[in-house]
């Protein structure tokens, strides 16, 4: 697991029913690109997260591809559909295998 | 042919303008905290300018919306990490910053007064330096590196609680002499660019340097997520980047040097919200 | 040296005039956008890309993308070293076709978004980046 990998999320508490929320995610993470060179020359191999996705209650939300040309500690916004009271699960896939998980619960107004 | 420069030098000078001059902008934080980003020139600074600017206006939208909110601002991830290091006991006195401090919000106003003299060692410390005192001598750990993750994250925490209050460092009694120091420094030459602090900081803010818009160079923004490197940079590293860019042999940071200039650079800029950390370019 | 309004302009103008000059899209970037549609065709319509017109540093750019039928979209950076920067597929439950993140760019470039629409198609859109350099290092 890559050193000091520590996820935010950003979801409303509540939301009425059909509702369309944004979510905001940031996750610490160097997305090293695999084209930089370190001070012998030598390539610093590529180690980046790269795929993200968000499910409520099961189904899907998005599924995004991320790939070396993403930023430092990646950031991701998007909105999302809330038919019914449940939760949010966030998964980061990391080149290393790492997974790394949060989630977040939203009542119905 | 002369008709045509003078068409073109007019075009060019009117998009360079715009782009030159600071933002008319407002800095909220998170859509409740107004921070005070401009203001009237303190004691310290008062016969060069009539207002102080904060860094903040000199940046494109982007970069400053992304530090209006705690979640877009990725300098917060640092001060997340910093939270924990707060509650976590080291060294041989078992304690923690929590164990004396309390919560981490009870740190309020202390940023603000920082570079402060201190009575008992008979010196200017900065907050980095008070850091490092606590944990040598409070809490038996071992010192951090004066520009290390752990202590530019600190540092970020203790901004970020006492974001909103006006800097208000003082430089009258025993800290006159290190600020006197400190002023020296800003208005010497260095390096084969021959450039003082107030060359750029002073004479020529506001114009573009190649591509970099220059700022008045306050620091009430330390530390600074930078777009370019992607992580905090402590104010004595952006000390030392800029003493670099005049090919000068540059001073170290918590260098005697370093500390009575940012004890003076702070004082320029005494009525500006503490805005750590924030984004920059 | 001496800092003055006139010859920050000259140097200002240099630098936009230099970062201006049109990059042609790499093979890399075709490859990819091969890849993404099969090879079908790629007309214009209902894909939207947000991109700073200036960058103040090429490490860190935020853009957007929004479609109102887009199933998934790919974006790509022309000028980069690898042309891809991600892809967003979205699931039922995608309140929209929209997305924000923050990318690289090696220079100045096109920015492309290419979006797979429900009925099968592909649309694409681009958007010069001027990413800024010769700035003060930290």
């Amino acid at each position: 697991m890559a050193e000091g990998v520590k996820p935010r999320v950003k979801v409303p508490k509540s939301a009425s029913a059909g509702e369309t929320i944004v979510i905001k995610t940031l996750i610490s993470h160097k997305m090293e690109s695999g084209q930089r060179k370190d001070g012998d020359g030598n390539i610093i191999p590529r180690s980046i997260i790269n795929r993200f996705t968000c499910d409520f209650n099961g189904e899907n939300v998005v599924d995004i591809v991320l790939e070396p040309a993403i930023s430092t500690n990646p950031y991701l916004e998007f909105e999302a559909l809330v038919p019914e009271a449940g939760e949010f699960k966030f998964t980061w896939y990391d080149d290393d295998g790492s997974v790394y998980e949060d989630s977040k619960k939203i009542a119905i107004e | 042919m002369k008709r045509l420069t003078a068409t073109l030098t007019v075009g060019l000078a009117a998009t360079t303008f715009a782009w030159a001059d600071p933002v008319d902008d407002t800095l909220v934080l998170n859509g409740e905290t107004t921070i005070v980003t401009r203001t009237d020139a303190p004691e310290a600074v008062e016969k060069v300018f009539d207002e102080v600017i904060s860094g903040w206006h000199f940046r494109e939208d982007d970069t400053r919306a992304m530090q209006a909110d705690d979640f877009d601002n990725p300098g917060m991830l640092f001060v997340e990490q910093a939270e924990d290091l707060w509650n976590a006991a080291d060294g041989t006195e078992d304690k923690s910053c929590a164990s004396c401090h309390g919560a981490s919000e009870e740190m309020a106003g202390v940023r603000p007064v920082y570079p402060k003299w201190n009575e008992d060692a008979g010196e200017v410390r900065t907050l980095e330096m008070q850091i490092n005192d606590c944990r040598e001598n409070r809490m038996g750990a071992e010192k951090w590196g004066y520009t290390s993750g752990n202590m530019v994250n600190m540092t970020a925490l203790m901004a970020s609680v006492s974001r909103g209050l006006p800097m208000n460092v003082a430089f009258d009694g025993p800290a006159r002499e290190t600020w006197e120091a400190g002023e020296e420094l800003y208005y010497t030459r260095f390096g084969q660019l021959e450039l003082s602090c107030a060359n750029c900081h002073e004479e020529n803010n506001g114009m573009m340097i190649r591509a970099d818009h220059l700022s008045q160079g306050q620091i009430n923004g330390f530390p600074v997520y930078r777009l370019k490197n992607t992580k905090l940079n402590a104010v004595h590293d952006r000390f030392k980047g800029c003493v670099r860019d005049t090919r000068a042999e540059t001073f170290s940071p918590g260098s005697p040097e370093f500390i009575a200039l940012e004890l003076y650079v702070a004082t320029r800029g005494n009525g500006l919200g503490v805005e750590g950390p924030s984004v920059r370019n | 040296m001496q800092l003055t309004r006139r010859n920050a302009i000259l140097m200002g103008t240099g630098a936009v005039l230099v970062a201006g000059l049109p990059l042609a899209s790499s093979a890399a970037g075709e490859d990819a956008i091969a890849a993404f549609t099969g090879g079908a065709d790629v007309g214009e319509g209902d894909i939207k890309l947000t991109a700073p017109e200036i960058a103040e540093n090429g490490n860190t750019v935020p853009i957007e993308v929004s479609s109102d039928s887009a199933v998934e979209i790919m974006v790509l950076a022309l000028g980069n070293p690898t042309p891809a920067v991600a892809t967003f597929k979205y699931g039922p439950l995608a309140a929209s076709r929209t997305a924000s993140t923050r990318i690289r760019l090696a220079g100045t470039q096109d920015v492309m978004a290419i979006a797979k629409l429900e009925d099968g198609s592909f649309v694409k859109t681009s958007s010069t980046v001027k990413v800024t350099i010769g700035g003060c290092g930290g």
